[in-house]
């Protein structure tokens, strides 16, 4: 994953001429390539396409002809409404799904051709709720992919006890406690740390702060920019948040049924003219007004 | 006969017929979770076969415990009269509430941990041993704990077929028509029923996650 040569690190993601499509079929159907990951990945991915679309009868494209590089380090934003795409273009990266045209290049490689399992290791992932192992402890969440790759004890539990810090949970016996004995927030910190645990150079986020208080949120937002800045990785996040996007993207892009209709870089994407864009910017401008007229009905 | 002077005189015979129904009970439940835990996983990640398996379990469920010890006599290897025939009818019977409860609970995990797991590069033989087993421990003891208590009831039955066990006093006091007797076989399988449920209940508690 790191490399100690000069050479560049090539963390870049590039989708070209990408369509996932699902069948109407039974979800158990879904995935039947009988690729390494076979029956466990077909089941999540199942149920996930199952809960996103609405009409399963007859099969359904999630995203079409989907082309898209993000360069190394950028912090590109996907931003679109719920069944827009972007959890299926943040699942493609890690091989979750597979394309059903076109592909999918992780620092240079088709994801089809990568291993699987191998892939995943080497890119963090952050999703809603933290979908921490409740039976693990904060230190064993974190340390998850450390564990998995190996690593000797002393490092791993130096490697834990840096991440606590970054997350700002150093204080105090956060290491020992388990998920259900943490707050919201607390466990979305935790979920971070795992994610960079061994140090990945991409990181995929799918509306990790969705679920928690809007302060709480806010917090973690800002504490995690400052952090994005600081680490320099390769960062895919997905939200229907346009502030979220605003606050933390090097770039946005917007999807609308399952396909790109705009981007840019947060100064400008607001001034462009595409209807989905002035539907986001609108909902803006409402939530700034009812802020200023003091925001009673709030 | 009075059940009190009953109980005190039989009193050597009572506890070694007890400890014969544990056995029977024992062994058939061990046979049970051997079968029914690993039939439960390969279920959950074989989708297709789940139907059949908990439907054939299911009507193994419905057949009248008597009969089903009646059916089994005739059959060669597993059947004739005695303990192996008893064992067989028992594990028959015990397959179903474990079935369910593995496969409930290894089903049953909330979807954000298993798509954490995956999609940090877990194995599915990771996932299955280090997630989904661990959090679906306390379900699957849940069933063990049913099953154990259906067939220390079903195992008095046994004793129709010569299995031996507490059943024997209960069809002798019939044959007698003797409370006293019905009872000496009446109320220690109740209260091994019981000790079971509880102890079992105890590990339960202590595996449950959350």
């Amino acid at each position: 994953m790191s490399s100690p040569s000069s050479a560049p690190i090539n963390a870049s993601i590039r989708f070209q001429a990408v369509t996932y499509r699902v069948d109407g079929t039974p979800t158990q159907a879904t995935n039947s390539t009988g690729q390494s990951d076979g029956v466990r990945g077909a089941g999540v991915q199942g149920e996930r396409a199952q809960g996103d679309s609405t009409q399963a009868v007859g099969g359904r494209t999630l995203v079409s002809d989907i082309s898209l590089t993000v360069e190394t380090g950028e912090t590109v934003v996907l931003l679109g409404r719920s069944g827009s795409g972007k959890t299926t273009l943040l699942r493609l990266i890690n091989r979750m799904l597979e394309p059903t045209s076109g592909e999918i290049f992780v620092e240079g490689r088709a994801t089809t051709e990568w291993d699987a399992i191998k892939l995943r290791r080497g890119i963090g992932y952050v999703i809603q709720e933290a979908g921490l192992f409740p039976h693990f402890t904060v230190a064993e969440n974190i340390a998850l992919v450390p564990t998995l790759e190996k690593w000797e004890k002393p490092r791993i539990d130096a490697r834990v006890q840096e991440l606590l810090e970054l997350v700002g949970l150093h204080s105090g016996d956060f290491a020992r406690r388990y998920p259900r004995q943490l707050s919201g927030g607390q466990r979305q910190r935790v979920g971070v740390a795992r994610a960079l645990a061994a140090d990945p150079q991409i990181l995929l986020m799918d509306e990790p702060f969705g679920a928690l208080d809007p302060v709480t949120r806010a917090e973690l937002q800002r504490e995690f920019g400052a952090l994005a800045k600081r680490l320099a990785k390769t960062i895919v996040f997905v939200t229907h948040d346009l502030h979220e996007a605003l606050l933390l993207a090097t770039r946005i892009v917007l999807l609308e049924g399952g396909k790109i209709v705009a981007q840019g870089a947060p100064e400008n994407f607001l001034q462009q003219k595409h209807p989905e864009v002035r539907a986001f910017a609108s909902c803006l401008d409402t939530e700034d007004s009812v802020v200023r007229d003091g925001g009673e009905k709030a | 006969m009075n059940t009190y002077t009953f109980f005190v005189t039989h009193r050597v015979e009572i506890f070694s017929t007890t400890l014969e129904h544990v056995e029977l009970v024992l062994i058939a439940v061990v046979i049970a979770v051997a079968v029914a835990t690993p039939l439960g996983i390969f279920i959950v990640q074989r989708p297709a076969l789940r139907t059949v398996v908990l439907g054939v379990a299911s009507v193994f469920q419905t057949i009248p415990s008597l009969a089903l010890f009646g059916f089994l006599i005739p059959i060669p290897f597993i059947g004739g009269i005695g303990k192996r025939t008893a064992v067989v009818a028992l594990v028959v019977y015990a397959l179903l509430p474990i079935l369910r409860n593995t496969y409930v609970g290894l089903t049953g995990i909330d979807a954000a941990v298993l798509e954490a797991a995956t999609a940090m590069g877990m194995t599915p033989w990771q996932v299955m041993w280090r997630v989904r087993l661990p959090l679906a421990l306390s379900v699957i003891l849940a069933g063990i704990r049913t099953a154990t208590v259906i067939t220390i009831g079903v195992a008095t039955i046994a004793a129709a077929i010569g299995a031996g066990g507490l059943g024997t006093f209960i069809f002798r006091g019939v044959a007698m028509v003797s409370d006293a007797v019905i009872l000496a076989g009446a109320i220690p399988a109740a209260l091994l029923a019981l000790l079971a449920d509880g102890l079992l209940a105890l590990l339960e508690r202590r595996l449950r996650v959350s």
